[in-house]
């Protein structure tokens, strides 16, 4: 049975769906499915689960790009045949766990993993700053504002002692979309950087009705911004550029209304979002910071922004305080106080909803 | 080493501690990989100008399926031809990316014939993303997914997308139900939904195995399942004496494994939400208050555990901004038991996108349906009876949509009886 190029219905599968699930589960896995009593977090990286049948896994956490090659790959397979029967998993947030049943084996995976220069950090467990969960950038997307796997490289570089260590009130989740599209949802985060627009689109009206269906990118804008206009004898649509908030949905149905640009791109930066139901219900995360340019290759600026933000909270935060229940707590006028970050206009919503942020009682703090 | 175009910038990034994309990119370009030379000189550019160069997305994909392939063509084929096709291949990962070194080879030798050696492990909804692959490998690598590694294409597009899960009992003590279980049946039983696209826009399933939501179903599925129970904690108390005597770390060392003098009344009574617990040598919990958020569980992990009854609440609607605003999923079915085969959940699956195929409109995720059409009217279309633990309060305006069948007489007037009543 092999491919044959002039005949694809020829042993065609189609609809099998993923392997099951306990596929490539370990034995020790596959044994005590269900039977986990509890775990510790031996040391930044380095968990524990015991079963109540007595068994032991030790789960190795390291942090990785994301972005990876195959090569990559290859030398996660080697260290896991080597120390983990050849079994690995991957984290939601793009961390690898290396599931480690013969303890004898232990030491030897983490010498092994801080002797590989800095492919393979250990860390990312409990009060830390975890892998930052991103897109694509201008590595594979078409409708980014920013790079995503740049950013974070750059932004983890400094955080890098948060990765390996529990000195946090709380665990911080960091998260980064390249647009507000944001195929990787950041809006829960503890902290979410941001990739936004500025200017509204341009339309080439010579590519307008070859490329983009006109009702549909009138349909597409949410603040009715878009309509339809002959210009001579091309349709094409007119932009209301006042009601522009920049969303690029408009772009999303039309690739002839560019609306990226070097010099009006850039990052916003949001706070204290969480999912974790645990003390306090989800949030949202709320604008810190309204637009910092792009500065590649390192973006400095956004880097030392968030380290401020980090570091007014590691001071103020109370033991079990994620970032957004330290903001609750001390209110929003001392966090803007605390973090020397500036609070203007764009803090203060206009959209759908806005009146919901809005102060309506007279306690506040001077 | 010497390659095809200088990248100034981008080896700025393969400074400092963190693992960089660039060095390990830069490798393979290295061993001669003309896509990834070619990506690297793409990717130096953006940086330059603060631009990306990649184009919308062609419509291309394997025979049959209406999703899993991304087209992806670069805006400068002159500059970079080795890029100018640069298609996504979205891989149905194992639910909660369990692997064995075994079939990861398979994988890496698959993509390293087919495409760019390129990968995301994992995309943002849980899938192998295999990044850069030109239009005449998707055909025999189709093939030779489904057959040589038995694996299958995710979902793109306005389909249903690849369901995800937290890794569940597998290897944590707190999950209310298997969620690997869960997310491997409805992915097999709406294989159609996930590859062919028959929906308003994207539909996605995420499940969490309890409260803490380690997957963020809440925040980023139309439909969470989010594990729970119904009845006590389960306590040792001999346990609880441990922590409170410092002999046991608290918290699991989530904050160190330091003896900092563990303190039952702050740490874990104080910070209880609804305050229902009490603390006299014996620890009580007034289950009746409690609301589940775990905190308590998560500081004593060896003393308390979730209860028995378990199952899962079910929220819909989640999604990120665009278009009309983030929102978080709502509670639909406060609970539900979770086992196969799932009928119940199917059933009422089936009646959710019943309605949102007959009643939303292009692009518009379930949640924005829901907001513009009330979730009174979602309720009624999966046949749900209103329930307290829907929302947060009741209503503070007053313009309520009554039904004319529970109003006497219904919507008519006697306009001539009234006037009689009343002069004009």
């Amino acid at each position: 049975m092999a491919f044959d190029p002039n005949n694809l219905m020829k042993d065609r599968i189609t609809d099998i769906g993923p392997p099951k699930y306990d596929t490539f589960f370990p034995p020790i896995i596959k044994e005590n499915f269900g039977k986990w009593k509890y775990h510790e977090i031996l040391e930044p990286g380095v968990l524990v689960h015991v079963s109540e049948t007595g068994a032991e896994v030790y789960s190795v956490r390291i942090g990785s790009a994301r972005l990876i090659s195959i090569d990559y790959i290859r030398e996660v397979c080697d260290i896991a045949d080597k120390y983990c029967g050849g079994y690995l998993r991957w984290t939601t947030r793009n961390n690898i766990e290396f599931l480690v049943s013969d303890k004898t084996k232990l030491q030897p995976l983490l010498a092994d993993l801080r002797g590989r220069g800095n492919w393979f950090p250990i860390g990312g467990t409990g009060n830390s700053i975890t892998n930052i969960v991103h897109t694509q950038g201008w590595a594979h997307c078409h409708t980014p504002a920013i790079d995503a796997s740049g950013v974070v490289k750059a932004v983890m570089d400094e955080l890098f002692g948060y990765f390996g260590s529990h000195k946090l009130p709380a665990q911080i989740r960091i998260a980064l979309a390249c647009c507000l599209n944001m195929c990787g949802a950041v809006h829960c985060s503890d902290i979410a950087i941001l990739g936004v627009h500025r200017k509204p689109p341009f339309v080439e009206n010579d590519r307008v009705q070859n490329v983009c269906e006109i009702p549909l990118v009138v349909a597409a804008c949410p603040t009715a911004a878009i309509k339809p206009k002959k210009v001579g004898e091309l349709k094409s649509i007119e932009i209301n550029n006042n009601r522009c908030m920049f969303c690029g949905n408009c772009y999303t149905m039309c690739p002839a209304l560019p609306l990226a640009d070097g010099e009006g791109d850039g990052i916003a930066l949001w706070v204290g979002g969480k999912v974790s139901n645990v003390k306090s219900a989800p949030m949202f995360s709320k604008l810190a910071v309204p637009f910092i340019p792009n500065e590649p290759p390192r973006w400095p600026t956004t880097v030392n922004t968030i380290k401020k933000i980090v570091e007014a909270y590691a001071e103020g935060g109370r033991r079990y305080e994620r970032i957004g229940e330290w903001i609750n707590r001390i209110g929003w006028e001392r966090f803007f106080e605390k973090t020397g970050l500036e609070f203007g206009h764009e803090h203060i919503d206009d959209y759908r909803l806005a009146m919901t942020t809005w102060r309506t009682t007279t306690q506040f703090k001077f | 080493m010497s390659l095809k175009h200088a990248t100034p910038m981008l080896d700025e990034l393969e400074k400092g501690p963190w693992p960089s994309f660039v060095s390990d990119v830069k490798r393979m370009a290295a061993k001669g990989n003309r896509m990834c030379e070619d990506w690297l000189g793409l990717m130096e550019m953006s940086y330059r100008d603060k631009e990306g160069h990649w184009k919308h997305g062609g419509i291309v994909g394997v025979l049959g399926y209406g999703g899993g392939i991304i087209g992806r063509y670069c805006d400068r084929p002159d500059l970079f031809p080795n890029v100018a096709h640069f298609h996504t291949v979205r891989v149905n990962q194992p639910a909660s990316k369990y692997y064995n070194t075994e079939v990861l080879r398979k994988i890496c030798a698959l993509w390293e014939k087919r495409g760019s050696g390129l990968t995301n492990m994992h995309g943002s909804t849980g899938d192998i993303v295999l990044l850069g692959t030109t239009t005449d490998q998707l055909e025999p690598l189709f093939y030779e997914l489904t057959h040589e590694l038995n694996m299958d294409l995710g979902g793109s597009g306005s389909n249903m997308r690849t369901p995800e899960s937290c890794l569940g009992k597998s290897r944590c003590e707190w999950s209310c139900f298997n969620t690997q279980d869960v997310i491997y049946d409805i992915t097999n039983e709406y294989q159609d939904a996930l590859h062919r696209p028959m929906f308003p826009y994207k539909f996605k399933f995420k499940a969490s195995g309890c409260p803490m939501d380690c997957v963020a179903a809440i925040a980023r599925s139309d439909c969470s399942i989010i594990g729970t129970w119904r009845d006590d904690i389960r306590i040792d108390q001999a346990a609880v004496k441990a922590y409170v005597a410092k002999e046991i770390v608290p918290h699991g060392g989530a904050d160190g494994r330091e003896n900092r003098g563990f303190d039952i009344k702050a740490e874990v009574l104080d910070l209880c939400p609804t305050k229902c617990m009490e603390y006299d040598g014996t620890l009580k919990i007034n289950n009746k208050d409690c609301v589940r958020c775990m905190h308590c569980i998560r500081v004593m992990p060896r003393a308390l555990r979730p209860g028995l009854d378990t199952g899962a609440t079910i929220l819909v609607g989640a999604k990120a901004p665009i278009l009309d605003g983030a929102q978080l999923s709502s509670v639909v079915i406060p609970f539900i038991k979770m086992e196969p085969p799932y009928t119940e959940f199917k059933a009422f699956v089936e009646k959710v996108w019943d309605w949102w195929m007959e009643n939303g409109k292009n692009r518009e995720r379930l949640g924005e349906t829901i907001q513009r059409l009330s979730l009174r009217e979602f309720l009624k279309a999966t046949e749900l009876e209103p329930d307290p633990r829907m929302v947060n309060s009741p209503r503070f305006n007053p313009y309520i949509f009554y039904d004319p069948e529970t109003v006497p007489g219904g919507w008519e007037h006697d306009g001539v009886a009234f006037r009689q009543r009343h002069q004009a």
